[in-house]
């Protein structure tokens, strides 16, 4: 197989005093999608955080297309082309919906052909175009979110959360957008409790526990191993759909 | 800016509404309609209310800076007044050679004088600003405790640096022939000076209405007001737009300094410092951070200032905490809170 598009070795994050990462290995393979998993508090949002600089890891090494960033700068980070969306998605509510997009797209004008591509995933941006974005509903921002991160071309997409507190009918239109997202070739690293969706879109599956990495494979190994799903999620696929 | 938008909003179901926030922005002339029975005299109100405004436009001029330096770099800066006093020093500079075009009989040598007085102190407030930024307050980011001490060390020594290039007494200046005595409207009274301050404040906060809402630079100061970290993370080096926001701030000091110096006449290093409370003041009132709130909130401060000193003197040295207090009790955020991560 080739080189893995991302890898972390020996990754070790402090937060202040406290030592959130004890040394996570992985590495994501180009062109799929790869769940992270884990109960809360595992370390999936400082994992994110850290391969996007937003934490500097206290020791081991991040290797992105074959590049060191363990000490890049966030915006450099950023400009080798990973799209990032937190958990708090953190769009500029004071901003219309058009200028969050405006403005996720660094390099120029977003191209008419990838405009409407991101408005044929997530219809409902369009109808708030010239709103502010704090007007947005929920499963909005979290489209919107998002959309700012695939406003322009990405190598990386790190995307945490997005189902989070979203109705069951908007889970499913949001498992929609990633398949139409994974069908076009992007390569996306999607932190999902949701474990129906999760076996849905995964390719990968990675497994975090109390900052260590405790699992990772084939998604479908996964999917079809209920003992391996008991001992690492606590949880059943026909409990959780 | 791109223009995508054209033609994206296709469908036929009814938009939601934006929320638009307007009602602070009635407060402004409900209040002055509110003192004109107090006040009695028509004439008499529309010379308090001009009054008001101008001095209004100075704090806003004054105040500005700092509201947009602490929304997008979480900065508190007791520093800010050495701008403004800085500004006010440096007319000295074109003062010297030009004293003689504040008395000619020419209103262009005049109006020249005054865009000079504020270009020199632009710039060398803008130039002080960068280097303050640098070596004062660069190294206390995320600290307001240390913020706090380090930026009032500034200012002391900024002080003293003005007293020893400049003396310690106070200087006379010379306000400029064409913009001495008043416009007389019947019976209303309303001071030259002040009318120009009154279009400068405008000009300036237009500009930064502009600058904000319809360029590239604008939106990247919005967004990293609410969320710097997220601007970083989309690829944008915020320290650069920090560095230019705190130097066009520390220059809008300074221009706020020579409007406050000319409108005083006399220079003296503590003036900055004398303001400080009030442009504490109305970017509390305004919610930190916004620019449109300290514009509000300066306009509101100055004219209940001036309407209280008049029907009331004994109570206008508290009619400003008056203001903050009754401001704070409806918002506590302020006039117009900023969203904050
Ligand atoms: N800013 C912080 N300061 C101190 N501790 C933190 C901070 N952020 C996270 N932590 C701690 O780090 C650990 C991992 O948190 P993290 O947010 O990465 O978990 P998570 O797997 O994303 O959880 P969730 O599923 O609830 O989002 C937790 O114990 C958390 O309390
Ligand atoms: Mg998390």
């Amino acid at each position: 197989m080739a080189e893995p598009l991302l890898q972390l070795s020996g990754v070790h994050t402090h937060i202040g005093p406290y030592h959130i990462l004890h040394g996570v290995d992985f590495s994501i393979p180009a062109s799929q999608l790869t769940v992270l998993l884990g109960r809360n508090g595992a370390g999936k949002t400082t994992t994110l955080r850290t391969i996007m600089g937003l934490w500097q890891a206290s020791s081991g090494m991040i290797r992105f297309d074959g590049r060191d960033i363990t000490k890049t700068s966030t915006p450099d980070i950023a400009r080798a082309g990973i799209g990032y969306v937190p958990e708090s998605m953190a769009i500029f509510t004071d901003l219309t919906v058009r200028e969050n997009i405006v403005l996720a797209a660094r390099s120029g004008p977003v191209e008419p052909a990838r405009l409407d591509w991101m408005l044929g995933l997530f219809p409902a941006l369009k109808r708030f175009w010239n709103l502010p974005a704090g007007n947005l509903s929920g499963g909005q921002k979290q489209m919107l979110a998002i959309a700012r991160a695939i406003a322009e071309p990405r190598r990386l997409l790190l995307i945490d959360e997005p189902t989070k507190g979203l109705a069951p009918v908007m889970v499913r239109s949001m498992i929609e957008a990633f398949k139409a997202l994974k069908a076009s070739g992007e390569t996306i690293l999607l932190v999902e409790q949701n474990f129906y969706a999760a076996s849905a879109l995964g390719d990968n599956v990675i497994v975090m526990d109390d900052g260590r990495i405790v699992h990772s494979g084939a998604m479908r190994e996964m999917v079809e191993d209920k003992t391996l799903q008991q001992r690492l999620l606590g949880l059943s696929l026909d409990a959780h759909q | 800016m791109t223009e995508m938008a054209a033609g994206t909003t296709t469908s036929s179901e009814p938009l939601p509404r934006a929320k638009t926030d307007l009602l602070p922005l009635l407060i402004v002339p409900a209040l002055a309609l509110l003192a004109l029975p107090f006040v009695g005299s028509g004439s008499t109100w529309v010379t308090l209310t001009v009054a008001g405004l101008a001095m209004g436009m100075m704090i806003f001029l004054m105040a500005s800076g700092l509201t947009l330096v602490f929304g997008l770099m979480d900065i508190i800066n007791f520093g800010h007044g050495v701008f403004i006093s800085l500004g006010a020093y440096a007319t000295l500079i074109i003062l010297g050679p030009l004293a003689g075009w504040a008395q000619a009989d020419s209103v262009w040598l005049n109006l020249g004088l005054l865009a000079l007085c504020i270009l020199a102190a632009m710039g060398v407030t803008g130039i002080v600003g960068a280097v303050f930024e640098r070596i004062i307050v660069r190294p206390v980011y995320g600290s307001h405790l240390k913020q706090i001490l380090v930026t009032m060390g500034g200012l002391i020594v900024a002080e003293q640096a003005i007293h020893a290039i400049w003396g310690a007494s106070p200087i006379p200046i010379p306000l400029p022939e064409t913009l001495r005595g008043a416009f007389i409207i019947g019976d209303v009274i309303m001071e030259r000076y002040r009318v120009v301050a009154v279009g400068i404040g405008l000009i300036v906060f237009i500009g930064m209405q502009l600058l904000l809402n319809r360029t590239r630079i604008g939106l990247l100061i919005r967004a990293g007001v609410e969320n710097p970290e997220m601007v970083e993370a989309l690829g944008y080096r915020i320290r650069r737009l920090f560095v230019s926001v705190f130097v066009a701030g520390s220059a809008l000091a300074g221009l706020g300094g020579v409007m406050w110096a000319f409108y005083r006449q006399t220079l003296t290093a503590g003036m900055g410092m004398e303001v400080m409370v009030l442009v504490f003041i109305v970017i509390i009132i305004g919610g930190l951070g916004s620019v449109g709130g300290c514009f509000v909130g300066s306009i509101l401060v100055a004219l209940v200032a001036n309407y209280v000193g008049f029907i009331e003197p004994k109570l206008a040295l508290i009619s400003n905490i008056l203001v903050m207090a009754l401001v704070l009790i409806w918002r506590p955020q302020g006039l117009f809170p900023v969203a904050r991560r």
